[in-house]
């Protein structure tokens, strides 16, 4: 059973602790993700959403538990923890950029220097992953020149740039002006239309309703409720869930 | 359009508008004066003020320097610009001003911008010791390296060198001024004696010669290991950090005469036997190089702290290994965040090199003392020592202003394009 659950389960992860010192910030945590699919995680302030996904690319590390990512344990083996990296593409609230370094070269950076492609080869596609998310005449400016809808849009670029099989978003649009937010979210909700797997950590309830395959609801470090968005939105069970939804749809 | 705001609904049908030119307040000579220098009561003052003090001032510089004593000077030039160095041998540190100047001119042909500047700099400064009757072989050199700075110049615009070589090729230069002013290696720890004409031993470098060197030996070196020094600090394993902290805290804890004494003294004590004595050269470079590295690190350091966590979280995610990350993010954003403050360093350590006088190299400094108790001069109603002291003085400045104007060219041009 297990060996078939590998092939469909992109990643998996089983009874994942995590503390700060002595806050217990991930308790039990088990999830796992299919390939193509999109989960989005919802729930409260401190409920511990970075720190779950974050412990997926070992951004944060785990004290106990179990986390596989497209058959490669996360364990303290640097090899491993630079495989899962680059099948893992990441997008930060706030963009997180290389200020130094133009549109292009942070889109290339990476595909030269950890792929190993040729620059012309990386520039060419990096071309094409602009085009994609919709500003190809802004490679030759710096970060700091372009509005924070159009920073994130290059984020979303960079992390494609490496090829992934997945991408995690933290709260994607939470540092954005209402009128960038849909911009960015137009590029995920293609992303997700092109087969991409992605766990995306968001408090926009119209794109959960929209492109997720599931929902997960976390609070206090744990999982309370995980169901598709009509379960969610029509008939959910547990009482902090509800709580939850009513606070935020209100 | 007038703006109709009264009405509780109201559209602007012009938008967008096209945009203006800002309004032209002051205008001319009459408006710049107004505006800049008696915008006010207070500030009138102030430009009277400073405007009489200037007045003293210069007119008061003008007469000491036209009627000063300079002949000490003029006639020492020699000494001034290498020490002691052989007449006959000259040819040798003139093949290294014209490796720097074609160099130079490569680079600013390359690189443009602040080497650009440099560039124009050592162009001026060639340029006038080629007019000035500093003796016809010498203004030939001069006049040669002007002319090779200009052909590296049209070189290096024209044909793309990889950066890679050009780096590379100063990164040699630096052995190779040493082995073009010694006349050969001489490296008694490995056994090395070879020579192309009669060595030049180092007790016979000085001048302005001596103290370039000093400095950009000192640079150079201390620049990496600054570096290594301010990374070790943060490193995970106690071993290296504590060796780090506890090496900066103590040479900073000790001023450099100190320092420059007990490489006089007790290098050798350090070094595996066999490696026989440096020369006083080598013991003054190591001292300074060491001190230097020191205060570098710290500054190193706050340039690190000040790279957001983000940045490191987004080169683990991209994949890049641990020393990619440091190399083509981290390093590169801490460096450009303290360049006024690593450049104020260097300038300061140009500056140091004068102490090497006092362990008895020929530098600059030493060279002033030296001619100021020439025997010519013992005579002259007030002594020359105003004279001497004056134009060393305009010596460093003219170089120490010239990398201070680099810095701020470099900051700019690193500026990123950030939003005005
Ligand atoms: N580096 C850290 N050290 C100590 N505690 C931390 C650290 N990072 C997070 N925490 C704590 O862990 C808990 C979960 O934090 P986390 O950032 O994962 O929450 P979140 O669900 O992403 O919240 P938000 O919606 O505000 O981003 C919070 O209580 C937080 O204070
Ligand atoms: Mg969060």
């Amino acid at each position: 059973m297990a060996g078939h659950a590998e092939d469909t389960d992109i990643i998996i992860v089983r009874n994942v602790n995590k503390w700060y010192g002595d806050f217990h910030a991930l308790k039990n945590v088990s999830l796992t993700v299919k390939r193509k699919e999109v989960v989005v995680i919802i729930g409260p302030s401190g409920s511990g959403k970075s720190t779950f996904i974050r412990t997926i690319n070992r951004l944060e590390e785990h004290q106990s538990g179990e986390i596989i990512v497209d058959g490669i344990p996360l364990t303290h083996d640097v090899r491993n923890i630079e495989a899962i990296r680059m099948e893992t593409g990441m997008v930060f609230q706030q963009f997180n950029l290389f200020p130094h370094l133009t549109v292009l070269q942070n889109i290339t950076l990476a595909p030269i220097h950890v792929r190993k492609m040729k620059k012309k080869d990386a520039e060419e596609r990096a071309m094409q992953l602009l085009e994609r998310v919709g500003i190809p005449e802004q490679a030759h400016k710096y970060p700091g020149q372009l509005s924070g809808g159009q920073q994130q849009r290059v984020a979303i670029a960079r992390a494609l740039a490496m090829q992934p099989k997945i991408m995690l978003f933290d709260e994607p649009t939470s540092a954005l002006d209402p009128e960038m937010i849909r911009e960015v979210l137009e590029v995920m909700e293609e992303l997700a239309e092109s087969g991409m797997t992605m766990v995306v950590v968001t408090h926009e309830m119209g794109f959960a309703k929209g492109v997720a395959d599931r929902i997960v609801f976390m609070d206090g470090g744990e999982i309370v409720e995980i169901g598709t968005p009509e379960h969610f939105f029509t008939d959910p069970q547990h009482d902090r869930t509800k709580l939850f939804l009513q606070q935020i749809l209100k | 359009m007038t703006t109709e705001i009264r009405s509780t609904t109201w559209v602007n049908t012009d938008h967008p508008a096209p945009a203006q030119k800002p309004p032209v307040t002051e205008v001319g000579v009459i408006g710049w004066l107004r505006a800049n220098l008696f915008s006010s009561v207070g500030n009138t003052i102030l430009t009277l003020v400073t405007a009489v003090a200037l007045y003293f001032i210069v007119t008061g510089l003008v007469r000491w320097v036209s009627g000063a004593f300079w002949q000490p000077v003029w006639e020492n030039r020699k000494l001034f610009a290498v020490g002691l160095y052989p007449i006959a041998q000259m040819w040798q540190p003139a093949a290294v001003l014209l490796m720097v100047s074609a160099l130079f001119g490569l680079s600013a042909g390359r690189w443009g911008s602040i080497m650009r500047n440099l560039g124009v700099g050592l162009a001026a400064l060639l340029l006038l010791f080629a007019i000035i009757p500093i003796g016809a072989q010498a203004q030939l050199v001069m006049a040669a390296g002007l002319g090779l700075l200009l052909i590296g110049y049209i070189a290096g615009a024209r044909v793309p060198i990889a950066s890679r070589w050009l780096a590379l090729a100063w990164v040699l230069s630096m052995p190779a001024t040493f082995i073009l002013l010694a006349g050969g290696l001489n490296l008694p720890a490995l056994g090395v004696r070879w020579q192309f004409v009669p060595f030049v031993e180092v007790n016979l470098w000085g001048g302005l010669m001596l103290t370039m060197l000093l400095a950009v030996v000192g640079i150079a070196l201390s620049f990496p290991i600054g570096v290594l020094l301010a990374l070790g600090r943060r490193s995970k394993l106690p071993v290296i950090k504590w060796f780090c902290v506890g090496y900066i805290e103590l040479i900073r804890g000790v001023p450099l005469i100190t320092l420059l004494f007990m490489g006089m003294t007790m290098l050798p004590l350090f070094l595996p036997s066999g490696w026989g004595n440096p020369s006083l050269l080598v013991r003054a470079m190591t001292a300074i190089t060491l001190f230097s590295a020191a205060y570098l690190a710290e500054n190193v350091r706050g340039g690190l702290q000040a790279i957001p966590k983000g940045q490191y979280e987004a080169a683990d995610a991209l994949g890049l290994s641990a020393f990619d990350s440091l190399r083509f993010i981290i390093l590169p954003q801490a460096l450009t965040k303290v360049i006024p403050a690593i450049v104020g360093q260097f300038i300061g350590l140009f500056k140091d090199t004068s102490l090497a006088s006092l362990v008895g190299l020929l530098e600059l400094v030493a060279v002033g003392k030296a001619v100021i108790q020439q025997p010519e001069w013992l005579g002259t109603p007030g002594g020359i020592a105003r004279e001497v002291y004056v134009f060393i003085a305009v010596v460093f400045f003219v170089f120490s202003y010239g990398m201070s104007f680099a810095s701020r060219k470099l900051e700019s041009k690193l500026g990123f394009g950030k939003r005005q």
